[in-house]
């Protein structure tokens, strides 16, 4: 069962007289629940990708289905209302909102997003927070915390309004290899509990080595698809 | 809400030292305005009230045309007294009228039988005089305003020029409507202190003498004072009492009246018109400070937070979330100024109306300011600041809220 779609999808950047290919042409499929990494070096599109479908940009060409949704068709209000019940993002640097605890940090989707009622908000927040191994540091504030600790909280914050998808863009380049594993076993772990489809991109190769199905990318272009441990 | 709340303050705890020099700027400004207006209401409250209250009355009902020709002090045109009786008719059919003092003015002649010089007089009723001023008793700086027959105030001027005390006989020359001279001996029993106004240094006699003087049978009015019992209702009740006396005029029986407020009658309605006028710049000089450093800070804060906007946006907060965000930061900020300035202004006032600070003006000295706290007044220029602060933190919070997430979250 396809969560995620892509049909001739392509994203062209024109600025001033430049017009710059950054997706050419993809076609593939991601399964709900899989544990999917898209590899390549810089450049090579793996972010514009992630972008198109967290919606957060369009496609220039192409359909690309999330969960039944063609993105690339969604106004502003529509793009924010889908990320919000659909879409959780991991980012590289974090992006922990500095004046919120860890533990706020976690429920402002449910708070501002998603308007949750307080018991069950504190209970899916708890709970998250316990999963990703954070829950002793609830009370502090980014900048009292961690790497690693950071992109945890940052993973209970993606996971916290139950998205089909996580996208999670580059998450363990700030952090050790010890942090790393942590967050990437905590992410399958979340996968394998909540049964929440994780797309990730990564040019590490003991991150890709996690991944079940490798996409790689090359100058925009798919080039690969790689199915690995259990799923090959 | 209260999370935005909460958010907002934080953020504004985030940049302190930004956020209190913004807060302090709206702060100064909120007090220069508040203890200005207090200040200058002070002054032309007391200024309006020594005005009101010891010479003009509210407003005065003359004859049509009198007013233009008062330096003269004419008594071609003065009230008949069958013209009187519809004035005072009128005037008593008004539930706002407290009081009212019938005057014959005139000019003459005043002699101390060694020297002479000219003198304003006002011919009255002390009892309704004094009802109608309440301070003009506080004007006499000697003997008593409670006139009877034969006695004079005099203005303390011609009291130290011409050398005249309190129980002094003087004579006082006149020449009447037809332009006959006629000549009366009075006893000063009175010593007028000095107001700045045109009818500040008038002297004051008995009406009956005023009428033996100028040789008339019945008595002419030339002006009517009024006090009323609520002065900010005054152009009301002159609107009323002038559309009652329009009806009343009958051609060849009740000539045309005219209502004329203190504002049409003292010069010193300009300098209060004046004051309000820099009390008006002042305001705008805050409205001023506010828009630009409110609209300055929220600007730096929004350029500082492009990456935080991106996260949130990514998240799926609503354009209108953000946007509210920040407004209630902006907000908070004006809130903070203005809870500051109140405070300051409020123990400034108190401070100066505590020392009582003294001035001269014109002929008037010692006298004492003594500005009050008008919650009103503080609460309508703290609206003014709240708002102004929410203008200018719509268009960088519009900014914030029309971002898009790509490029925000992609910012350094």
């Amino acid at each position: 069962m396809s969560l995620i779609v892509a049909d001739g999808l392509t994203k062209t950047y024109t600025t001033g007289a430049v017009r710059v290919e950054a997706l050419k042409d993809l076609t593939f499929t991601i399964d709900r629940a899989s544990f999917v990494s898209f590899v390549g070096p810089s450049g090579s599109g793996k972010t514009t990708l992630l972008n198109l479908t967290g919606a957060l940009d369009r496609p220039t060409t192409g359909r690309l289905l999330v969960s039944d949704t063609d993105v690339g068709t969604l106004d502003r209000r529509a793009a924010a209302a889908f990320r919000g019940r659909t879409v959780g993002f991991i980012f590289q640097e974090f992006n922990l909102i500095p004046v919120l605890t860890a533990y706020e940090n976690v429920e402002y989707p449910l708070l501002l997003v998603q308007h949750v009622a307080a018991p069950e908000r504190r209970q899916r927040v708890l709970a998250l927070l316990e999963a990703v191994g954070v829950s002793d540091q609830r009370d502090k504030y980014p900048d009292q915390l961690s790497g690693g600790q950071k992109q945890r909280i940052a993973v209970a914050r993606a996971l916290v309004t139950n998205p089909q998808l996580v996208l999670a863009d580059e998450p363990t380049a700030n952090l050790d290899h010890a942090n790393a594993a942590l967050v990437m076993s905590t992410m399958r772990r979340m996968r394998d509990t909540l049964g929440t489809t994780f797309v990730f991109s990564t040019h590490d190769p003991r991150v890709m080595a996690e991944a079940e199905i490798v996409f790689h990318l090359e100058d925009g272009r798919l080039v690969n698809r790689q199915t690995q441990g259990a799923a090959a | 809400m209260t999370k935005l709340l909460k958010i907002a303050v934080r953020n504004l705890a985030r940049y302190r030292r930004r956020s209190l020099l913004t807060a302090s700027l709206i702060a100064i400004g909120v007090i220069a305005v508040v203890v200005f207006e207090a200040a200058a209401g002070a002054f032309t409250g007391l200024m309006v009230g020594q005005m009101t209250d010891a010479m003009l009355g509210h407003l005065q009902i003359h004859r049509r045309g009198y007013v233009a020709s008062m330096d003269n002090l004419p008594l071609t045109m003065m009230l008949t007294p069958a013209e009187v009786t519809v004035v005072e008719e009128t005037l008593r059919a008004q539930p706002e009228v407290e009081s009212y003092s019938r005057r014959l003015k005139f000019g003459g002649m005043f002699s101390n039988y060694t020297e002479t010089t000219a003198i304003r007089l006002n011919g009255v009723y002390p009892d309704e005089e004094l009802r109608t001023l309440p301070l003009l008793a506080s004007r006499i700086k000697q003997g008593t305003a409670m006139l009877k027959n034969g006695e004079i105030v005099i203005p303390e001027l011609l009291a130290n020029g011409m050398g005249v005390k309190l129980g002094d006989t003087i004579v006082v020359i006149a020449t009447n409507r037809d332009g006959s001279v006629n000549a009366a001996q009075l006893v000063v029993t009175g010593v007028l202190e000095n107001v700045t106004s045109p009818s500040g240094r008038d002297g004051y006699v008995h009406i009956e003498d005023a009428m033996s003087l100028l040789r008339m049978d019945a008595p002419e009015i030339s002006e009517i004072a009024v006090r009323l019992n609520d002065f900010d209702r005054l152009d009301q009740v002159a609107g009323t009492i002038r559309s009652g006396l329009q009806g009343a005029t009958t051609p060849g029986q009740v000539g045309e009246t005219e209502v004329h407020t203190w504002e049409g009658l003292s010069p010193f309605y300009n300098i209060a018109v004046l004051i309000d006028i820099l009390a008006l710049s002042a305001t705008f000089g805050l409205i001023a400070i506010v828009l630009i450093s409110v609209m300055n800070v929220m600007l730096m804060s929004v350029y500082e937070r492009v990456k935080e906007i991106g996260t949130m946006a990514a998240m799926g907060t609503m354009p209108r979330t953000i946007l509210g965000m920040f407004v209630i930061e902006g907000l908070s900020l004006g809130v903070l100024g203005i809870l500051i300035g109140d405070a300051l202004a409020a123990a400034a006032i108190l401070v100066i109306r505590g020392i009582g600070p003294t001035f001269n003006f014109g002929r008037e000295t010692g006298l004492v300011l003594s500005p009050q706290v008008d919650l009103a007044q503080m609460l309508l220029i703290s609206a003014v600041v709240l708002l102004v602060a929410v203008v200018g933190t719509v268009q960088p919070a519009f900014k914030a809220s029309r971002m898009e997430p790509v490029e925000a979250l992609r910012h350094g």
